[in-house]
């Protein structure tokens, strides 16, 4: 049986998690095996309807009023006890920042090696091999597992979600019990920016920009953009970060993140090597850059010579017109 | 406050990775070795702490030996003491192992912490998982990839980064904490903290002196395979007037790429 981590962030089901239960479900059909998900937290159970239709048999509700904040040491007590009692032979998780925080405690308390962010899932011989990036994606590790539970976290964005079946599953609600000297690292309050946008891994298109944009004031022309793309996010290169143009939460690359957005456009950002580690996965590539050497372009699949600052508002122009029609 | 800041050597970021496909592994050749950046937040965090409430910092690593020049440039930055556990084994892509053997190696040889630093991730395996895994090992309370952190008292305020908000939490300590870049602002060594760093002796212990075998190192994930990424054709790149240009873009994108 594979057991799939389901996420809830404001009371709402992780997309990304569904993309995990999705891929969790195409493998198990190939290896002969069942999908349970889990839940964690105070009166998720109602959530259990919208997971069903991704392909668990069972939907399980880890319940305990300690837990309807997000706590690792308390949500990792909480799925340790369930996997020992169900000894799944897989366990899945998306790689969003919960997941990336919990998965390795979780794998630790079980004594089990974990493959991180994968990106590519394949049955070989009846086992599994994942495949995932290393050095920010300027290269790739394919694993196998010598032992038994195989445990991935899956790179949000990259495994497509599978249509939803009729029938909703089965679900039960556990009440768990966890000491309250268990619980050491509860989430006690959300700080969210003033008018958060999407982050850039969750974004289908990520209008990105680098020195060239000369300073803080023009990330506005990119906002305009991100204001009229649907689900984008402004990035941007680790030199305007460095300049205080931009908070570091938007930067692209290896001491960024890595993203593989369906859309990924590049103004003023020259290509460094770690910035496009960062993003080379990404779909579709365009970049504007007024020197034509600029290395984006080895990687762009449109590119314009020219000045970003004479380009972008016929640009917008443009896409607002596409979008409308 | 005692202080630990575990640290890794890892390949610049301006470094173009080359695979070795006899042997299944990046050619180390030509390559420059630092401390991993996300370390560096970590080893200055741990320098603003001490600085702020008295204490000391020591730097922990596994590695080979070469990793005595990332432990000289820690104690150059100011950090107390600093210690090699010495792991002469290819990178295993693998924390457990890893986290095992430093988790081991600070309750046998240091029973006294109150504060576990690390990077948020080393750049190059970018697993993120010897942080959690450390913590878990020991049984203390984590907050990853933090950029603001307080100490006070014997409790850690920290703002964790998440998908486009902070996660505020508080800890008591002993806690494991990795360090994300916006975290502050790391010092350069001085020319006096490298004279400095330069009498101080790194221990380098091996795993026998830990008192673990060589089986410690032995991971559940077999490395199948190494490949490079897939390369990307340049497209069109065109010069043209600006509403001309963009035009051409747009039309790309919808007609061509179908992406918007």
């Amino acid at each position: 049986m594979i057991l799939v981590y389901i996420e809830v962030r404001d009371g709402k089901v992780k997309k990304s998690s569904l993309e995990a239960l999705s891929e969790a479900r195409r493998c198990a059909d190939k290896l002969g095996q069942e999908v349970f998900a889990v839940l964690v937290g105070h009166g998720v159970e109602s959530l259990a309807p919208e997971v069903g239709p991704y392909g668990a048999k069972k939907v399980i509700a880890l319940d305990n009023p300690l837990l309807n904040t997000y706590s690792p040491s308390g949500y990792t007590h909480a799925l340790a006890g369930l996997c020992q009692e169900l000894a799944p032979d897989g366990i899945f998780c998306a790689a969003t920042s919960m997941g990336r925080d919990l998965a390795p405690r979780l794998a630790a308390q079980l004594g089990v090696s974990l493959a991180s962010d994968c990106i590519q899932t394949v049955i070989k011989d009846g086992s599994l091999e994942v495949k995932r990036p290393i050095y920010a994606g300027k290269a790739f590790a394919v694993f196998r597992f010598k032992s038994s539970p195989i445990m991935v976290t899956l790179r949000p964005n990259v495994f497509p979600l599978s249509d939803p079946s009729e029938g909703a599953g089965e679900v039960e609600k556990k009440d768990v019990a966890i000491p309250e000297d268990q619980v050491r690292d509860r989430v006690v309050e959300v700080l969210k920016e003033e008018g958060a946008e999407l982050d850039v891994t969750e974004a289908e298109i990520i209008v990105s920009g680098g020195r060239g944009l000369k300073g803080p004031e023009n990330f506005e022309m990119l906002q305009e953009l991100t204001g009229i793309l649907p689900h984008s996010a402004v990035g941007a290169s680790r030199s305007a970060v460095d300049a205080g143009w931009i908070d570091h939460q938007h930067q692209v690359g290896q001491t960024g993140k890595t993203v593989s957005p369906n859309l990924y456009m590049a103004f003023g950002i020259s290509g460094a090597i770690q910035h496009l580690a960062g993003m080379s996965s990404s779909k579709v590539i365009v970049a504007v850059n007024k020197d034509a050497e600029a290395p984006i372009f080895k990687v762009a699949d449109f590119g314009i010579v020219g000045d970003l600052f004479q380009v972008l508002p016929p640009l917008k122009e443009e896409l607002k017109k596409a979008l409308a029609e | 406050m005692n202080i630990f800041v575990f640290v890794k050597r890892v390949p610049d970021t301006e470094s173009k990775i080359r695979i070795n496909h006899e042997t299944n592994r990046i050619d180390e050749e030509g390559l420059n070795f630092v401390l991993s950046p996300y370390d560096e937040y970590a080893v200055e965090e741990a320098l603003r702490i001490r600085e702020a409430k008295g204490g000391k910092v020591t730097i922990l690593s596994a590695g080979p030996e070469e990793t005595t020049t990332v432990l000289k440039k820690c104690l150059a930055m100011g950090a107390d003491e600093a210690a090699l556990i010495k792991v002469d084994t290819p990178e295993l892509y693998d924390g457990l192992p890893i986290a095992q053997i430093i988790a081991h190696a600070l309750k046998t040889k240091f029973s006294d912490y109150s504060l576990l630093l690390f990077g948020k991730q080393s750049v190059g395996a970018d697993n993120a998982q010897i942080p959690a895994m450390v913590a878990a090992i020991l049984g203390l309370p984590q907050i990853n990839v933090v950029t603001k952190l307080e100490i006070e008292g014997n409790s850690a305020v920290a703002h964790r980064e998440i998908e486009g908000a902070s996660e505020k939490i508080n800890v008591p300590l002993p806690a494991a904490i990795s360090a994300q870049k916006g975290l502050n602002e790391p010092r350069y060594e001085t020319l006096k903290g490298i004279m400095m760093a330069k009498k101080k002796e790194i221990p380098v212990w091996t795993l026998q002196d830990l008192g673990l075998g060589d089986d410690a190192l032995v991971s559940q994930l077999e490395l199948v395979t190494m490949e490079s990424p897939p390369s990307r054709q340049a497209g069109t790149v065109i010069e043209d007037d600006p509403e001309t240009a963009a035009k051409r873009m747009v039309d790309f994108l919808r007609n061509e790429a179908k992406v918007v």
